[in-house]
């Protein structure tokens, strides 16, 4: 039952054949491209985002809009330029801009000349017939059976992918030899993806955990810092310049409020997974400060730093796109919690210079805090 | 001695002041507005509110900031949705939380929850719940409620027949059989944009006055009916679920097939979410059907009005010269143009204002 459905052929109607592409969000790719693949899909991944994508976005995007919308333009337009003849994107119902995105961007491209067919899945809280016909349509004849399980793989890669991660966060700090567990991910990531089958998936998770358990660490004390904000520029490192890689050597251990999979279990499969970190803890905890839900994740961010702040954390540092509406709601009160914030505006102008400087003031405060809090316990918090 | 219940002249004062106040004052409080915009009110706001927040909302701030003192009570509700289906903006689902958060020094804030984004869903628990927090007894509350709906059709109508916000406000609250304004036979200008930036003399560096001095008369989303924004916003890809983008959109569709429009501004606030995806959406339409000449006008506090005169004479020369039958020095001209919409811009049945009165008629609905 695990084995590849033939690829299907379209030669019999109307419908070209499909090379289907997606925007980038970090490493959703290997979870949206193994469970298309399995279904006979054939995908055309776009580039990486690099500067290039982003100059694409930036000069054909309209000026305010938001980071990830111009990376999202940026990638298709890269993707077209492989092949890629569809388009396959989440939709929404607001209140934030992310749910009008793929028309106003399908709106660019055709301006281009560049025709894309357009498929997106609007939430299924709405219109659950819709979203199952565009499944069908994408994945042509795939029996629900198949959908089920190419589903499932795509959650087991992301799961995979964000355990590695995890430990990424873990090791950084701490490792011997700088720069070893950066390459260790790398590799780990590579035997994750190369997986192709679900019946792989068992053994290529033992082989990168090995990878990751390989790595020399010794045993120094470490800050601990939370990272929250928005969705895409917390799980996309171009557009995050590398944070927690940065963070990590610099000798904080980092965790990010959200993973991939979390975010599958909230938005997909509508928070039925319980054994996992939901967005429902974050929206409880933000309640005394944020009584509402503001779009995006501004009412997690509250939230899951207040979460940090009683976890005991050493500080928490919010993400956020220039001109992200819940996030600067929720800049406005983060303030008022107690735990050091950092905010950080991520846009086209962001330069790596202005970040490591900013990064070292807000680490080297947290360790004279630190510092601080250990020889006077009941210090006022700062 | 009757409380004094605080109102910002910001945001959406402009479309829902006539029931607030008809309200309050329905209950025997003292409604007490904030002055008109001016340099302090803006430098209180921009230093309150965070450097990347748009103007509006720093705007708020600082009309907040010019009541706190001075009033009992501060009503800020949250507005979630005025229309079923439909948003307003996430920082107007905030605001309440950002204010709260961040000045010190506040009366009571009345920041019940306005929320009709379910179907059928009604203004009355909006208002039960601030009758309740003034102590007043449920009869009165009711009373003051339907008053309130009554003022507002009244507002809005007013709004319909070409009437701006603020005068519109005054005669509702006369209740008087005023004539309607001069409809003289002008060149008409589209002004779409939010109404706390085009309405606000200030903020807009008094727009609307001066397209109206140099003889063009300024037409608004709000001059259209509900029926005829939804309908031509209805030609979208999907829907738009925010309300006064929504209006916007549909009245900028509406007045680009106006024959008798000659030329459309669109005026934004810097850093604006829903206007970076509705400006596109616009200005994109615009070019494609090309025989509207478009200025795209974006509001900071940084703007200088030197800047914006200049451009906006620019701007009207250039419809002058189209008008005059010469060849357009800059930019497209109407030729061939559609027939002229099927509406007049004056007395339309419907309402303005997303279905917040119709209710009115038909017995509140006392759940
Ligand atoms: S959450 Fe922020 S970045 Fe994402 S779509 Fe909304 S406004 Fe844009
Ligand atoms: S709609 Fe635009 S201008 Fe209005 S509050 Fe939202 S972001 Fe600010």
């Amino acid at each position: 039952m695990f084995c590849r459905p033939a690829y299907k052929q379209y030669d019999d109607c109307e419908v070209l054949p499909v090379k289907v592409t997606f925007p980038h969000m970090g490493h959703a790719w290997i979870c949206l491209s193994a469970m298309l693949e399995y279904l006979g899909v054939s995908v055309v991944v776009p580039p990486p985002s690099s500067k290039r994508t982003l100059t694409l976005g930036v000069k054909h995007g309209p000026e305010f809009a938001c980071l990830p919308l111009k990376l999202n333009l940026g990638n298709f337009i890269e993707a077209r330029e492989a092949g890629a003849d569809t388009v396959l994107m989440a939709g929404g119902c607001g209140p934030c801009r992310f749910g009008y995105y793929a028309q106003v961007e399908h709106a660019i491209l055709e301006d281009l000349g560049h025709h894309y067919r357009l498929v997106v899945m609007e939430p299924p809280q709405r219109h659950i017939g819709e979203l199952l016909a565009k499944i069908k349509y994408v994945t042509g004849q795939s029996s629900w059976w198949q959908v089920v399980q190419g589903i499932r793989f795509g959650y087991c890669k992301a799961r995979a992918v964000d355990e590695l991660e995890m430990a990424a966060h873990r090791l950084r700090p701490r490792e011997a030899v700088p720069g070893a567990t950066s390459a260790a991910f790398k590799d780990a990531l590579r035997v994750v993806v190369q997986a192709g089958r679900p019946a792989d998936m068992p053994a290529a998770v033992a082989r990168a955990r090995e990878i990751m358990a390989a790595v020399a660490v010794e045993a120094r004390p470490v800050l601990r810092v939370g990272i929250v904000g928005e969705i895409y520029t917390l799980l996309e490192p171009f557009a995050n310049l590398d944070i927690e890689r940065r963070l990590g050597e610099l000798g904080v251990e980092v965790d990010r409020s959200i993973y991939l999979s979390e975010w599958i279990n909230d938005h997909l499969f509508l928070g039925l997974l319980r054994n996992m970190r939901s967005r429902r803890a974050a929206c409880r905890a933000a309640a005394p400060y944020l009584n509402h839900c503001v779009g995006g994740h501004g009412q997690e961010t509250v939230g899951s730093t207040v979460l940090y702040a009683r976890a005991g954390y050493d500080g928490v540092i919010q993400l956020l796109p220039f001109t992200c509406m819940p996030e600067i709601v929720a800049h406005s009160i983060l303030p008022r919690l107690d735990i050091p914030t950092l905010t950080l505006t991520m846009d086209e102008q962001s330069g790596e210079a202005g970040l490591v400087t900013r990064l070292e003031a807000f680490v080297d405060l947290l360790e004279q805090r630190g510092k601080r809090r250990v020889s006077l316990p009941a210090a006022a918090p700062a | 001695m009757k409380p004094k219940v605080g109102i910002p002249r910001a945001l959406l004062y402009y479309y829902y002041f006539p029931l607030w106040r008809a309200f309050f004052q329905s209950l025997g409080a003292e409604v007490s507005l904030s002055g008109p915009t001016n340099k302090t009110v803006l430098g209180r706001g921009l230093k309150q509110a965070g450097d990347d927040v748009c103007l509006p909302v720093k705007l708020a701030f600082g009309h907040i900031l010019e009541l706190a003192g001075r009033v009992d009570y501060l009503f800020l509700p949250r507005l979630v949705s005025v229309a079923p289906g439909e948003y307003i903006c996430p920082k107007f689902l905030g605001l309440p939380d950002m204010v709260r958060q961040t000045v010190d020094g506040l009366p009571p804030l009345i920041d019940t929850t306005v929320d009709l984004y379910r179907r059928h869903s009604s203004l009355w628990p909006t208002f039960a719940r601030t009758g309740q927090r003034l102590k007043c007894g449920r009869w009165l509350v009711y009373a003051a409620y339907r008053r309130a709906l009554a003022e507002q059709g009244r507002f809005e109508s007013l709004l319909r027949a070409g009437r701006p916000p603020e005068q519109a406000m005054a005669l509702a609250a006369r209740d008087g059989n005023e004539q309607p304004p001069e409809t003289a036979e002008q060149p008409l200008v589209a002004v779409i944009g939010h109404p706390y930036n085009i309405y606000d003399h200030y903020i807009s560096m008094n727009l609307l006055q001066r397209l109206r001095a140099a003889g063009v008369r300024p037409v608004t989303a709000e001059m259209l009916s509900e029926e005829t924004v939804r309908r031509e916003a209805a030609t979208l890809p999907k829907r738009l679920f925010w309300t006064l983008s929504r209006r916007m959109t549909g009245a900028a569709f509406y007045y680009l097939r106006d024959a008798r429009v000659q030329g459309m501004i669109h005026v934004a606030s810097f850093a604006c979410g829903p206007d970076s995806i509705t400006g596109e959406l616009i200005e994109r339409r615009a070019r494609r059907e090309g025989h509207v000449p478009f200025l795209n006008l974006t509001l900071d506090e940084h703007t200088g009005e030197a800047g914006v005169v200049t451009r906006l004479e620019a701007f009207l020369d250039m419809l002058q010269r189209c008008r005059g039958g010469g060849v357009p020095a800059a930019g497209p001209c109407r030729d061939g143009a559609p027939a002229a919409g099927t509406e007049e811009t004056a007395g339309r049945a419907g309402c303005a204002l997303p279905a917040l009165v119709p209710s009115a008629a038909g017995g509140g609905n006392f759940r």
